[in-house]
């Protein structure tokens, strides 16, 4: 079986960056993967680039890059499923090098969120359902994951207090994360009283909009095995689909497109979800990690509310999630996310994560939702 | 026409655009397949199952029971002035599902997830142009319907 390697990874700042363009801030988190790496920018094949064009003013994103990066001319492309772009450049770099036509590759995702106004930004996230028959009625994407919480409340019984508490959990990470947006506490009070947006949904239930890159170089198995340090592998890649509109999905309680990844990705590592010791998810509202417990086999269905009041996902708990802050406290570029998602998980594998560190960490896990969950990757990395 | 279909559209142009003028009149309009026999609601053009493109409109009546509803506190852009307004997730009697908003003969705590509504055909009278859609209502509401359609 071929596998390919994580050679480096580079992490920018996540936050309102008004000191950067977008390319620039491409470049902060490639200059820390090659650093890490310990490449020279001449190493590097090629470039997959993730981003959501429709945020910003510069079109075709990727050759901007390219250019800013100086790897003109070195192939590049740009991967766009919403907000799970930065898992699909991952998988298609994977392809790159699996097929064999390259060797490094340096996946890049890019965001730069604040250069429209705020209500441009609402329009836009409002149409990530059906436009024909939804957003007429003015739908929002908050509102959307309102409905997922709303239905796994009335049959589950889950609680706006087990809502708030993924979003404490994740605050209190966020607040151990440099290069995270949010780096300070919160309490389960302040949650509950902040102002509603998409009721049951309130602010502290929804992450915010960010700048920001995170960078990952990949490499075939024959280059990695060259290098001395421990090696990262990505072992597991999962990839799945759900339909665009809410009117046809299944149950409003799930994700079956993670479930559906998930397994995917398990079944090509040949690892089992009790397996994963951390898992980065994709909480861009606090229902959505409570269902990616569920989707992801941390625990069984209509449980996620339990898994947050026992802890389980805390630092020793059953299973770590977000121990980076998540989305809800780094911030959210949209097509950096995933890649970001992929750089903490490398890092717990190399035991580097400081007093976020989950013991003993062989095997991760990122879960990369693109929209209300249209597009979910899941992808398992194992250290050697 | 499809584009009298919402408060604002963001779709002009559809094989099934007769079904603004269908609710115009009255009827809320599902498809039905005459390849396979299929009945689709939102109706569409294109059965996904035997790939036929010729399809009849055919009326439902609109009675479901609400699978899941959000309050939209912070609206998009063209709905300012109508926030907060509460969308509900409909699972219709006949076939398919179902989004739109709670009227005003369903007080908003009286809504509940499982309850029994009527999609009722609206039209805005308060522009100048054609603009239609449906509301969540209590089982037993009326409503005119043209003669023809």
């Amino acid at each position: 079986m071929t596998r390919v390697a994580v050679a480096g990874i580079g992490h920018g700042v996540f936050g309102r960056r008004s000191d950067a363009s977008v390319q620039e801030l491409a470049f902060e988190a490639y200059r820390h993967a090659l650093a890490d790496a310990q490449l020279e920018p001449a190493a590097i094949d090629a470039s997959v680039i993730a981003a959501v064009p429709e945020y910003h003013k510069q079109r075709s994103i990727a050759g901007v890059v390219q250019e800013y990066l100086n790897l003109n001319p070195k192939p590049t492309w740009l991967t766009e499923v919403a907000c799970a772009s930065g898992s699909a450049a991952i998988r298609s770099a994977w392809m790159a090098i699996a097929s064999g036509l390259h060797e490094v590759v340096a996946v890049i995702g890019c965001q730069k969120m604040t250069e429209l106004e705020t209500p441009e930004i609402l329009a836009l996230m409002g149409r990530v359902g059906d436009v024909q028959w939804e957003s007429t009625f003015g739908t929002t994407f908050p509102g959307y994951y309102a409905l997922f919480a709303r239905r796994h409340m009335h049959e589950f019984g889950t609680t706006p207090e087990q809502l708030a508490r993924v979003a404490v959990k994740n605050h209190h990470y966020g607040a151990l994360n440099e290069k995270a947006l949010f780096r300070k506490e919160i309490t389960l009070e302040k949650a509950l009283a902040s102002d509603p947006v998409a009721s049951p949904l309130r602010v502290y239930d929804c992450c915010a909009n960010a700048d920001g890159a995170a960078c990952l170089i990949l490499m075939s198995e024959s280059r990695a095995r060259e290098t001395s340090s421990p090696v990262v592998w990505l072992d597991g890649l999962g990839c799945a689909t759900a339909s665009m509109s809410v009117l046809r999905r299944p149950d409003l309680t799930g994700l079956p497109s993670a479930a559906e990844a998930s397994r995917q990705a398990h079944a090509m590592a040949g690892s089992e979800p009790s397996q994963v010791k951390v898992a980065s998810v994709h909480d861009c509202f606090t229902i959505a990690e409570l269902m990616a417990y569920e989707d992801l086999g941390f625990c069984a269905k209509g449980e996620g509310g339990a898994f947050i009041d026992d802890k389980a996902s805390y630092l020793g708990g059953a299973t770590p999630v977000n121990v980076d802050g998540g989305l809800k406290a780094k911030g959210h570029p949209i097509g950096a996310t995933g890649v970001s998602m992929a750089c903490e998980i490398v890092t717990q594998l190399r035991g580097k994560a400081g007093e976020r560190q989950v013991e003993g960490a062989d095997l991760g896990l990122t879960h990369n939702v693109g929209g209300i969950g249209q597009y979910c990757f899941v992808n398992l990395y194992r250290r050697d | 026409m499809f584009e009298w279909f919402g408060k604002v559209s963001f779709c002009t142009h559809t094989k099934v655009s007769d079904f603004a003028r269908h609710l115009r009149d009255g009827r809320i309009m599902a498809s039905r397949c005459r390849g396979c026999g299929q009945l689709a609601y939102p109706p569409r053009a294109d059965c996904p199952d035997c790939l036929s493109g010729e399809f009849d409109y055919e009326e439902i009546g609109g009675e479901g029971t609400v699978l899941s509803y959000a309050r939209i506190d912070a609206p998009p852009a063209g709905f300012e002035g109508e926030a907060p307004y509460v969308v509900g997730v409909v699972d219709l009697a006949e076939t398919g599902r179902l989004l739109a908003c709670f009227g005003a003969s369903i007080p908003e705590d009286e809504i509940a997830v499982g309850m029994p509504v009527q999609a009722v055909p609206r039209m805005n009278e308060n522009v100048e142009e054609i603009q239609v859609y449906y509301s969540l209502e209590r089982p037993g509401t009326t409503w005119a319907k043209a003669d023809c359609s």
